[in-house]
């Protein structure tokens, strides 16, 4: 089991616990955590999945997938370094701990 | 208190649930679904769960979700009749009261009345696409009717595996309702590339267990035959209960029947077209997700704004990833940009833009067709 902390804008935060496997994306809905709306159930077709990454986590979350870059451009909230759809994080075992803040709505 | 009764789990129906909670709606809630099981999502169904068959990977949101936000999930259940005198959904021997009605009853798919029509399998439901992966195992030659989305997904991902493909189209050219002849050709020449055997303007006439015959007297012999020739919208509920019907149940630009207890989403809704002025009826994830929540929205905090989302769409074909913003009516002209993506017009005003593997100018054509005034091919070309 993975933990996973989402911070809201207002720096609510909540912990849950994440399935390896699942995206970051499902693991938000699964908790029905506020501000991941995921239109397009994870096919890179919405960025409505916008986070951004911990800094302390950026390295393990790894780099933007193909494409990702253009929808982030293109998200309500602005793109920062640390920007990425949640739909394109993979829950592993190294992201055990892993703190992502939601942008605001 | 009845509270809000929803006919129809699919994205729609379950959209409205969420989002009548997510807006503060204390009443009760109630999602009636025919399919057995979790709402789903259907997109990957001719997608990535054809290849990967991770059913798992389908729910829109766990049981707990249901639980936790108070919806009533009623699967496996077929709503047989509406009252509207009564305000009541009649299901069997049950009787469910409502204050209000959803109705997102969806689409089913349309199966002419070709001889030989029970050899041919379909892919809408978890269920048809569990059967179809089972069956493509043990099959070489595979024949897909309809070069439509959902035709050529398939198509696509059988080819990738290695099996032999015929696609048969009746009309002229792929996705004719889609998109405009030039990203018609483009695909074409994509599945012609991958092997795909892709045959135009001719119909099938009779289908058997060993493949299907055209109208031209060609013969595909096929081990494996899909039927993927388009949708019917169910509309029978909202027609037997007297509602008005129009290619769609008929809703204004509140979404609502011609019944003020009643509304209408997704794909079975038939819906005035903001830009275009026409009703239209949109087969998307896209509208169905909109307008349920347009419509809770109105039922927490009366009406709104005339409903003006604009439309999108995608499909997943081999490592090409088509995308559609707007809707293009098919006398708008089509310019093709250097890049190969589309764009169609109406006059100077920017009605659709088709591209492939290219998100940055399909979001940004999103974008400015959501703004106040109608994107024009001048500020389609300025700078982001």
């Amino acid at each position: 089991m993975v933990a996973i902390t989402f911070i809201q804008p207002d720096g609510a935060s909540q912990t849950v616990t994440a399935t390896v496997g699942d995206s970051v994306m499902q693991t938000a809905l699964n908790n029905n955590i506020d501000g991941i709306f995921a239109e397009c159930g994870g096919a890179m077709m919405c960025a409505t999945c916008h986070c951004y990454v911990d800094d302390a986590w950026t390295d393990a979350t790894g780099e933007r997938v193909d494409g990702e870059e253009d929808m982030l451009d293109c998200a309500e909230a602005e793109m920062r370094p640390t920007s990425r759809l949640t739909c394109q994080i993979k829950v592993t075992d190294a992201l055990d701990g892993l703190v992502v803040h939601l942008p605001e709505a | 208190m009845s509270g809000v009764v929803i006919i129809g789990a699919g994205q729609g129906g379950f959209q409205a649930a969420a989002s009548l909670r997510s807006e503060g709606y204390s009443g009760p809630v109630l999602l009636i679904g025919e399919e057995a099981g979790l709402p789903y999502q259907r997109p990957p169904l001719s997608k990535t769960y054809l290849k990967s068959g991770d059913e798992g990977a389908l729910a829109l949101r766990p049981a707990a979700f249901y639980e936790t936000q108070n919806i009533t999930l009623r699967t496996g259940l077929r709503a047989d009749r509406i009252d509207r005198a009564r305000q009541v959904v009649v299901c069997g021997d049950t009787e469910f009261p409502y204050d209000h009605l959803i109705l997102a009853t969806g689409t089913r798919n349309l199966r002419p009345p070709i001889p030989g029509i029970e050899h041919a399998l379909d892919l809408r439901t978890l269920a048809d696409a569990a059967r179809l992966r089972g069956a493509l195992d043990g099959v070489q030659r595979v024949g897909v009717i309809g070069g439509g989305f959902i035709g050529l997904e398939f198509a696509a991902v059988a080819r990738s595996l290695g099996r032999e493909v015929t696609v048969a189209e009746a009309a002229p050219r792929l996705m004719a309702r889609a998109v405009s002849p030039a990203m018609s050709e483009r695909f074409a020449a994509k599945h012609r590339e991958m092997g795909t055997e892709i045959i135009l303007g001719d119909g099938v006439t009779a289908i058997d267990a060993v493949g299907f015959t055209l109208s031209s007297g060609r013969r595909v012999n096929a081990d494996l035959i899909l039927l993927a020739a388009g949708v019917r919208p169910n509309t029978e509920l909202a027609w037997e209960a007297g509602l008005e019907v129009a290619n769609g149940i008929l809703v204004n630009d509140q979404l609502l029947t011609s019944d003020p207890a009643i509304s209408a989403l997704g794909d079975c809704a038939s819906f005035p077209d903001h830009r275009s002025h026409h009703l239209i009826r949109l087969e998307s994830v896209q509208a169905a997700a909109d307008h349920a929540r347009l419509i809770a929205k109105r039922i927490v905090h009366g009406p709104s704004a005339p409903y003006h989302a604009v439309p999108w769409f995608w499909s997943d074909q081999a490592d090409w990833k088509l995308q559609i913003a707007g809707l293009a009516r098919p006398e708008d002209s089509a310019e093709i940009l250097p890049d190969g993506s589309v764009i169609r017009l109406k006059g100077d005003i920017v009605t659709a833009v088709e591209t492939v593997n290219n998100a940055k100018v399909h979001m940004m054509a999103r974008k400015r067709m959501a703004g106040a005034t109608p994107m024009t091919r001048e500020s389609f070309a300025a700078p982001v």
